[in-house]
Formats: C-alpha cells, sequence, structure tokens
C-alpha cells in the first residue's frame, strides 16, 4: 500500500490555480523530495495532504485514509513541519513539547516529553524560551514536536531554510535514522545536495508536476548534454556563447563553464564555432547535474507562462 | 549640491518615505476605513443622536378617577412635552412592576379624593414617581412640575392667571426620586462601569488572541494537529472569562467599599446576567479576531465596536433622549442590555422576570456571535 497516493489535486485561490493536477504516490520507508520554484504550488499540495486545504477537483489517499473525508485521522497520523517556524516563542521547549503531547494526548506526558529531548539532544535547553532559540535549534524544535506522537508519516516544508550547513546535515542524518524505521518522508527543498540525499524526486512547476523518478532518472530523461570549457576570458566566451542556437544555459563554475543544451548537434556545432573564435579554449564533455536540469525546467514553464 | 547624498534633508528621500506610506495606508484597508469611519461616526452620534434633555418620556397613569381636573392635570403634564402617557396602571403594583422593568420613567397618581379637594380647597396632592437611576433623565420633567401643574390647576377651575399668584401652593406636587433619593450620579455610572470595562477588555483580549497565531504562523501549526474549531474556540475564550470573573469581582468589591453604590437585588442573577454578557463579549471578540489579519487591524475593530457602545448604549447618555434610528442601534449592542439589567437589578433589585427580556437578547447575541465565529473559523486556511 502507498503511504501517498493522490491522483488529479487541482487547488485553486480566486482564479489562479495553483495546484493543476498534481498525482504523487509514495511507497512506505520511501524519502520523496518535492522540488520546485518559489510559488509552484509545494507548500499547497503538502497542506492538501494533511487535511489543512481541500481540493477543488482530485482524490486521494494519505495513509489509506480519505483526504477529503478523514481529515481528522490523517492529522492524528501524520507530522507537518511548517515552512515557518510555527511554536510558540514565548513558551519554553519543554512547555511547546508538552502542550503538542497534550494535543495528541500523549500519556504518561512526562515520559513522551523526556524522550523526545533526549532524541533530538534539546534536554539541555529544555527551558530556553523557543523565541531565543538561533534557527537551527528551532528547527530540531520543530522537527521533535511532529514526531512525538510518532507519525507514519512526516510532511516536511522547506525545513532546512535558513540552517547552517552543519545542523542540515545533522537534519538530514536525522530523517534517514527516521526513514530507516519505517517513517515515510515528503521532504520540499530548494537545496540541489538535499534532493540527492532522497531516494525519488518530484519536480512541480507552476503548479504542475514536470518530473518525477530517483535523480538518475530525471537527470536522464530530461534528455540534456552538457560540456565543460576552460581557457582564459571566459567572460567573453559566454557572452559569445549565450543567445546561439542550441545553447541553452551558460553557468559560471569556478574556473569554468558549463554549457547545457538540449539538442546536441546544434550545441555541438556553437561550441566549436566559439572555440575556433576565442584562442586557448578547450572544451570537454561534462555531466549533466540535477541543477542544469532544474535551471531547464524552469526557463521552459517561463516560456509556457509567456 | 543640493540634493545630494551626504545632505541632511533631501525631498526625494522624504518623497520616497512619503509615496511608501501612503502605499501601505491604502494596502491596509481597515485602517483606512477607520480613519474615515470614526471621525464620521462621533461627529453623526455626537450631533444627533445623543440629548441631555430627554423628551417625550414613557409614563404611567394611575388615576382613580376622570374628573375635570384629573384630565386638566393629564394634559398639562403632556403638553410639557416631557411625559408621554402611555400605560395606564390600575393599582400602585402594576406601576411599580412597569417602572422595575424600565418600561416607564415615571408613574403619576392622581388620588381618587383629587377633585373633591380642589373644590374645598383642602390642599391636593400628585404624586410623581420618577426613575431616579439616571438623575439626569429626571431632573428635566421634575423641575418644570410645581408651576406647570398648579396653572393648570387654575386654569380649569376658571381662575385668571393673575389670580394665580394667590392661590400659589394650594396644589402640592410630590416626588419621590425613586431607586436613588438624593440624586447620587455615582450609583448610575459605577454600575454602568463594569459594563464598559468589561466591554473594554474582554473584546479587546479576544480580539487580539487568534490574530496572534495567525499572526506568527502558529495558527497553521494548531490546524495541522488534532484540534477541532470548537475546541481552538473555547481554547481561547475561556481563559478571558476567568479574567472578566475576576474583573467583576474587583468592580463590584469597589462599588460597594469605594463609592457605597446600593446593591437591592440578587447577587445570583446578576452574576448569571455577566455570564451571559462577558460570554457574548469574548464571542464577539473572537469574531473580530477572524476578520482581522493583524493584532493592530483587530485593535481598531474593537474600537470601532466601542465607540457606538459608550455612546448609545444609555451609559454617558440618557437611552430614552436619542432620537429612534439610534435607539434602534443602541438595540443591538450588548451593552445596552446590560446597562438595564445591571442597573435594574442592583438599584431597583429587580427579579427575575424584570429583567428576563434583557437577558433573552443577550442570549440571542451568544447565539449568534457563536454562530458567526465557528462559520468564519473554518475559512481561514482554504
Amino acid at each position: 500500500m502507498n503511504v501517498i497516493d493522490v491522483h488529479g489535486l487541482v487547488k485553486r485561490f480566486g482564479d489562479k490555480t495553483v495546484v493543476d493536477h498534481v498525482t504523487m504516490t509514495v511507497a512506505e520507508g520511501e524519502i520523496v523530495g518535492f522540488l520546485g520554484p518559489n510559488g509552484s504550488g509545494k507548500t499547497t499540495t503538502i497542506r492538501i495532504m494533511c487535511g489543512l486545504l481541500t481540493p477543488d477537483e482530485g482524490e486521494g489517499t494519505v495513509l489509506g485514509f480519505d483526504i477529503r473525508t478523514d481529515s481528522l485521522r490523517i492529522k492524528r497520523e501524520v507530522g507537518y513541519m511548517t515552512q515557518k517556524f510555527s511554536f510558540y516563542e514565548d513558551l519554553t521547549i519543554a512547555e511547546n513539547l508538552e502542550f503538542v503531547a497534550r494535543l495528541y494526548g500523549l500519556k504518561p506526558l512526562n515520559e513522551h516529553v523526556a524522550r523526545t529531548l533526549g532524541d533530538l539532544g534539546l534536554t539541555s535547553r529544555k527551558d530556553q524560551l523557543a523565541g531565543t532559540l538561533s534557527g537551527g535549534w528551532k528547527q530540531r524544535l520543530a522537527l521533535a514536536a511532529c514526531i512525538m506522537h510518532k507519525p507514519r508519516l512526516l510532511l516536511l516544508d522547506e525545513p532546512t531554510a535558513g540552517v547552517d550547513p552543519k545542523a542540515r546535515r545533522e537534519f538530514w542524518d536525522e530523517i534517514h535514522r527516521l526513514a530507516s524505521g519505517g517513517l515515510t518522508v515528503l521532504v520540499s527543498t530548494h537545496y540541489m545536495d538535499e534532493a540527492e540525499r532522497c531516494h525519488r524526486i518530484g519536480y512541480i512547476s507552476y503548479g504542475r508536476m514536470l518530473a518525477t523518478g530517483t535523480v538518475d532518472e530525471v537527470v536522464r530523461n530530461a534528455g540534456l548534454t552538457t560540456f565543460v570549457v576552460q581557457g582564459p576570458r571566459l567572460d567573453q566566451v559566454a557572452a559569445a556563447l549565450s543567445g546561439r542556437s542550441g545553447v541553452d544555459q551558460v553557468a559560471p563554475f569556478g574556473a569554468t563553464l558549463h554549457v547545457v543544451g538540449s539538442d546536441k548537434t546544434a550545441l555541438q556545432a556553437a561550441l566549436a564555432d566559439v572555440e575556433k573564435e576565442h584562442k586557448g579554449v578547450t572544451v570537454t564533455p561534462g555531466e549533466t547535474s540535477l541543477e542544469d536540469v532544474f535551471i531547464q525546467f524552469m526557463s521552459g514553464s517561463k516560456d509556457n507562462m509567456g | 549640491m543640493k540634493n545630494g547624498i551626504n545632505s541632511v534633508f533631501s525631498f526625494a528621500r522624504l518623497g520616497a518615505l512619503l509615496i511608501k506610506e501612503f502605499i501601505q495606508m491604502r494596502r491596509d484597508r481597515i485602517t483606512f476605513a477607520m480613519m474615515l469611519g470614526v471621525p464620521l461616526m462621533q461627529l453623526v452620534l455626537f450631533g444627533y443622536a445623543i440629548n441631555n434633555d430627554p423628551k417625550s418620556l414613557p409614563a404611567a397613569l394611575v388615576a382613580m378617577s376622570s374628573d375635570p381636573y384629573t384630565r386638566a392635570m393629564v394634559s398639562a403634564l403632556q403638553t410639557t412635552g416631557y411625559y408621554r402617557f402611555d400605560h395606564f396602571a390600575q393599582s400602585a403594583a402594576e406601576a411599580e412592576f412597569l417602572m422595575a422593568r424600565g418600561d416607564v420613567a415615571f408613574v403619576v397618581t392622581i388620588p381618587a379624593d383629587f377633585a373633591r379637594r380642589v373644590e374645598r380647597g383642602d390642599q391636593p396632592q400628585i404624586l410623581i414617581e420618577a426613575d431616579a437611576t439616571d438623575p439626569a433623565v429626571a431632573s428635566g420633567a421634575i423641575s418644570t412640575l410645581g408651576t406647570v401643574a398648579n396653572q393648570a390647576l387654575l386654569r380649569a377651575r376658571g381662575m385668571q392667571e393673575t389670580a394665580a399668584e394667590a392661590a400659589r401652593g394650594q396644589l402640592e406636587v410630590v416626588v419621590h426620586r425613586r431607586y436613588n433619593p438624593e440624586g447620587i450620579s455615582q450609583y448610575n455610572i459605577v454600575p454602568g462601569l463594569l459594563g464598559v470595562i468589561l466591554q473594554m477588555t474582554m473584546v479587546m483580549m479576544t480580539s487580539i488572541a487568534l490574530t496572534r497565531e495567525t499572526e506568527r504562523g502558529t495558527m497553521e501549526n494548531l490546524l495541522a494537529m488534532p484540534s477541532s474549531p470548537l475546541e481552538i474556540m473555547l481554547g481561547k475564550v475561556l481563559p478571558y472569562l476567568v479574567v472578566g470573573a475576576v474583573q467583576v469581582v474587583v468592580v463590584l468589591a469597589a462599588a460597594k467599599l469605594l463609592f457605597g453604590v446600593p446593591f437591592t437585588g440578587s447577587l445570583s442573577l446578576l452574576l448569571t446576567a455577566v455570564l451571559v454578557f462577558v460570554l457574548a463579549l469574548v464571542l464577539l471578540g473572537y469574531t473580530i479576531s477572524t476578520m482581522a489579519r493583524t493584532q493592530m487591524q483587530a485593535l481598531q475593530l474593537t474600537f470601532f465596536f466601542f465607540l457606538p457602545s459608550i455612546l448609545l448604549s444609555g451609559f454617558m447618555f440618557p437611552y430614552r433622549g436619542m432620537p429612534g434610528w439610534a435607539q434602534i442601534f443602541g438595540e443591538i449592542l450588548p451593552l445596552t442590555h446590560f446597562l438595564r439589567i445591571i442597573r435594574a437589578v442592583m438599584l431597583k433589585g429587580a427579579d427575575l422576570p424584570a429583567v428576563a427580556t434583557e437577558i433573552g437578547w443577550l442570549v440571542v447575541f451568544v447565539a449568534l456571535f457563536a454562530g458567526v465565529a465557528l462559520v468564519r473559523f473554518r475559512r481561514t486556511l482554504d
């Protein structure tokens, strides 16, 4: 049985279609990354799945419960971590956790709170006001609060925004530890390295799901060719390349240029011309990255909108 | 350079700030509406609705006979413009109940032997009982009374006004200022203040309570966890009910100890009414909370509701002095009904039947506000 199994979800706000026929399945124990630019409908989709919003069209189940009629039961079994820190800043860490534990009716209260504090290394700070915590600790509190009731599905909405690399790394280790225990995780993110830590990813743009699969599958299916350009005066080379037919992306990476295109022959022809015009420039085949694919998706969907 | 980047004052920079401010002002619709609405409302209410010398006050007549003298007396009182006889009581007890309920401001009793005494020149008497819970209301009506009544009587007997000088003093008008014989205005103000204080604090505190959750983003989390709209509403409303209870104790104790306001009625009846009133207020605050996007807006809406409550409820200015439209407006304010209840119970010793209608009104407000709040709340995330 799939933990998330939704078809054709549509959500409109006014005349704006924020989620446009999104279909998604997530199997038990999977960590699925949910990617897309800002305002692409990630948050809205997640809110539909945890019962905070009712879809205008489409149906489906989360943990076997109907998303339209069983939202109260979904709420009991899902842990949802909001994008913005949404616990009480004028309560201490322990008080926040006690509040959540009481809402879920966890007994015995103190045992649950103490265990959760210990699991996430929050015990030493339990009497600190949540408002005085740094970004990383706030995020840890939020995660603690949404896994305390032992949910079977975790929905994380950009959980690592504004968190430093070390805290991010620890956060992801924690997510993998939880997933190995059978927990299913759907996590939205902007970070490519985080996407690569997911079992599978889904890419959404302007409310539409454009690609799903493993990272390798998504990269392969995008059908992009990448070359790496090296040499002197790369700024001039970049200017000469952009806009030529066959060249979709030119991006500086350190002392090299990544040149990406969907039409391999046209791209090679363009590069050959530039190689001739600029002395000392070498072109070698490169590997297409997930980021290249996403940039391609984003510029592609902008064209659709235009 | 004149408008250089280093100068202390630059019109361009001031312009930038002004433009930004006006754009923000325009975006914040509620604040904008308040800026126009509040002065307009104050103007209309102070200008048209408030009258400190109310006329045409409802009065009950207890007349034992219908002789010409009695009729002359009644029509004379009516022509002063202060009295409007719309109740004709059969007995003193009936008139008493009408006054306790607040249906009449005066009870005029003309005894059965009135005509006989007039003809015998045997110092006739009429009795005017005035509801003095609000001393200001009765004062105009009472002050014109002696002269008017005497002249009317003399005219009825066919005497000339000049001859009236000699006869003056023959008629005795006995005035009873009921419930507040000394005309102490604190007796009227202090119980009213309980209502006003409750209205201000209860509505204000609950109106920001829910808005604070929305503003800080904690509402989304609250909704994602297993808590129902009803639970969230009660969870917000009940704590303030407790705060309200503390306020009631403080104000009632102060009324007794500091101001010596008499408490003639039943405490439990008053507390029941207070409970219903406070419930209506916190639910009103909660309803505001579902409408306002920021705490600032919630406070503004609270104030917008507070202003007419003070002016039209009969707290500051006599309710009966207001024109009809303002009285109708006053009826839809919970404070109006609560003031009637608390003044009736504390000063007049009114019992449940006398204030049942007013309590009923408060119950209607509770149901109405609770319904609106729950309906509006469901919509907040969708």
